[in-house]
């Protein structure tokens, strides 16, 4: 029989190699334009978009872009720069899939006009482990635990569960509940969460 | 989503002059949680956006002073919440903040633009199908006849019954904040009871702010009351939920007496919503199960019921007793 880890170790491994044609695909021929184009959108009024330059650092590389100032962090993330890490679930700042931290602090992406993050530093779940090195130990304490079962929530799970372990917080159970309550999972996998963090959370401290 | 411009303001002063020279349709953006949430959703769609995150002047906090408490506008919920200080003389305010939103609203939000957070009743966030005299004055309110349980019981009018959905607020209003605020003019400064306005037959006035005006800071007068003090919020699930009924309690006792007492509920009302009458109950009076539940009654005395929400009057009225007793327990406590 096939060990659970071992799927979903095999299934996060297409998802990684998949990620890897999607970015080369977008590099190519990029789905979100550059801005800089004033083509109207509908429902705009007709109103050309106001285009902005902002400086971003992401997992420690700089990016220096032109967006439309409207642009959510969480857009361009996944549209400019590739990195589909970050879920877009309800948009609205509700679901907790598009978590990511700025300066360190985990924050909705799709709550945070891009024009926010200029300047400072962004950390994705694509950032958290280095690419051929081991994973880091929350995202190995997910697998160890099922804390997932589609998977869909489970980048942002991750990094509001970095988050809650280094602002103090994975002290207790309730702690933990409350501190990840900001993230939603529609299969239900709240019991294998709490375990991982609870798993992950001395080894964190010794790492 | 409409195009806007976008400034990023260096000082109040040069946030407040754009302001004015955008004119009607611009506002000012922090945090971000509310607006940029509601840009999304077509309910707000400004001309303009002047950003004011970079005014270093606002995003501080101190807690330590003797006469009163200043909480810059844009210092971030999250920070406030961990203040120690808060936790050990203050708990009611302390609690507003952690137990408002999640981990990552509070590390967006801050303390100014969470004062000015809009209703989530969701004909006003569901956008044009809707009557909702609040985003489209004159065109009715669907809530009346419509999904009602989590809408206004007091306060409300036959134009609007919105709830007023923050938690600061409310402990704030206990412990009669006041709010400065930056003009074309100059400074001036706002009880917190007089900023919010009931909505009447102009529901899309929420505040006395004029569309220029520039909260910059919140000032609470240090009170001893601060210290059996707490914020009760009941809500649908135990975290990340708006409150169906909330009170802010500060309580001093004088042996089994209360000497003093503030009281304000959230969660029920168009506004944050002082509850004078209630206190005035308990003054001078022993704090009993039947005294605390007097002034529950008192609190939510002239609650105007829509279809479904008439459960909310005896939650409210629990809420506000059960309040009290946790406060009385932080009393004996000291």
């Amino acid at each position: 029989m096939t060990d659970p880890g071992d799927l979903v170790a095999r299934a996060l491994a297409i998802l990684t190699e998949e990620a890897g044609t999607w970015r080369a695909r977008q590099a190519a021929a990029p789905m979100l334009p550059a801005a800089g184009g004033t083509k109207p959108e509908p429902g705009t009024g007709g109103d050309p978009a106001h285009v902005v330059s902002v400086r971003l650092t992401v997992n420690g590389t700089s990016h220096t872009l032109s967006i439309d100032a409207r642009c959510s962090l969480l857009d361009v993330l996944r549209e400019r720069l590739a990195l589909t890490g970050a879920k877009k679930g309800c948009d609205h700042g509700q679901c907790g899939a598009c978590t990511v931290h700025l300066d360190g602090r985990s924050v909705l992406s799709c709550l945070t006009p891009a024009v926010h993050a200029d300047g400072r530093q962004a950390t994705t779940i694509e950032g958290l482990s280095p690419p051929a090195g081991d994973m880091h130990p929350m995202q190995q304490a997910f697998i160890d635990h099922d804390g997932l079962q589609c998977g869909y929530c489970t980048p942002g799970q991750i990094m509001a569960a970095v988050a809650c372990v280094n602002e103090g917080h994975a002290t207790s159970q309730a702690q933990i509940r409350e501190y990840m309550s900001g993230n939603i999972c529609r299969c239900g996998a709240y019991a294998g969460i709490v375990a991982a963090i609870q798993d992950a959370a001395p080894k964190m401290a010794g790492a | 989503m409409r195009p806007f411009t976008y400034t990023k303001a260096a000082t109040a002063a040069d946030a407040v002059g754009a302001m004015a020279a955008a004119g009607p349709g611009a506002r000012f953006l922090a945090g971000g949680t509310t607006l940029y949430d509601l840009i999304k959703l077509n309910v707000e769609t400004p001309s303009a956006i002047i950003d004011i995150n970079s005014l270093a002047e606002l995003d501080g906090f101190d807690t330590s002073g003797s006469n009163e408490l200043v909480f810059g506008a844009l210092a971030r919920m999250s920070d406030v919440a961990a203040d120690e200080r808060l936790m050990r003389d203050y708990p009611a305010l302390l609690e507003s903040l952690w137990m408002a939103a999640s981990p990552q609203l509070r590390n967006m939000a801050s303390l100014g633009g969470n004062l000015l957070q809009r209703t989530r009743c969701g004909y006003f966030r569901g956008g044009e199908p809707f009557a909702c005299n609040k985003r489209k004055p004159g065109s009715g309110c669907a809530a009346r006849e419509g999904i009602n349980r989590g809408h206004a019981l007091l306060g409300g009018s036959e134009s609007c019954i919105a709830v007023y959905p923050g938690d600061w607020a409310i402990a704030l209003s206990a412990f009669d904040a006041k709010v400065d605020v930056l003009g074309p003019t100059g400074e001036r400064t706002i009880a917190l009871e007089d900023l919010y306005r009931e909505p009447g037959t102009t529901p899309q006035i929420e505040t006395a702010l004029d569309s220029t005006e520039l909260i910059l800071r919140i000032r609470v007068p240090a009170t001893p009351l601060g210290r059996a003090s707490t914020y009760h919020k009941i809500r649908d699930r135990e975290s990340f939920a708006f409150a169906l009924a909330s009170a802010a309690v500060a309580l001093q006792m004088d042996a089994d007496m209360v000497r003093d007492v503030r009281i304000a509920v959230g969660g029920v009302a168009t506004t944050p919503r002082r509850a004078r009458r209630a206190e005035e109950t308990l003054v001078g009076q022993p704090l009993t199960a039947r005294t605390a539940r007097a002034a529950g009654e008192a609190a939510l005395h002239g609650a105007m019921p829509s279809a479904a929400n008439r459960f909310r009057i005896e939650l409210g009225v629990r809420t506000v007793a059960d309040a009290l007793m946790i406060a009385r327990q932080r009393a004996c406590r000291r």
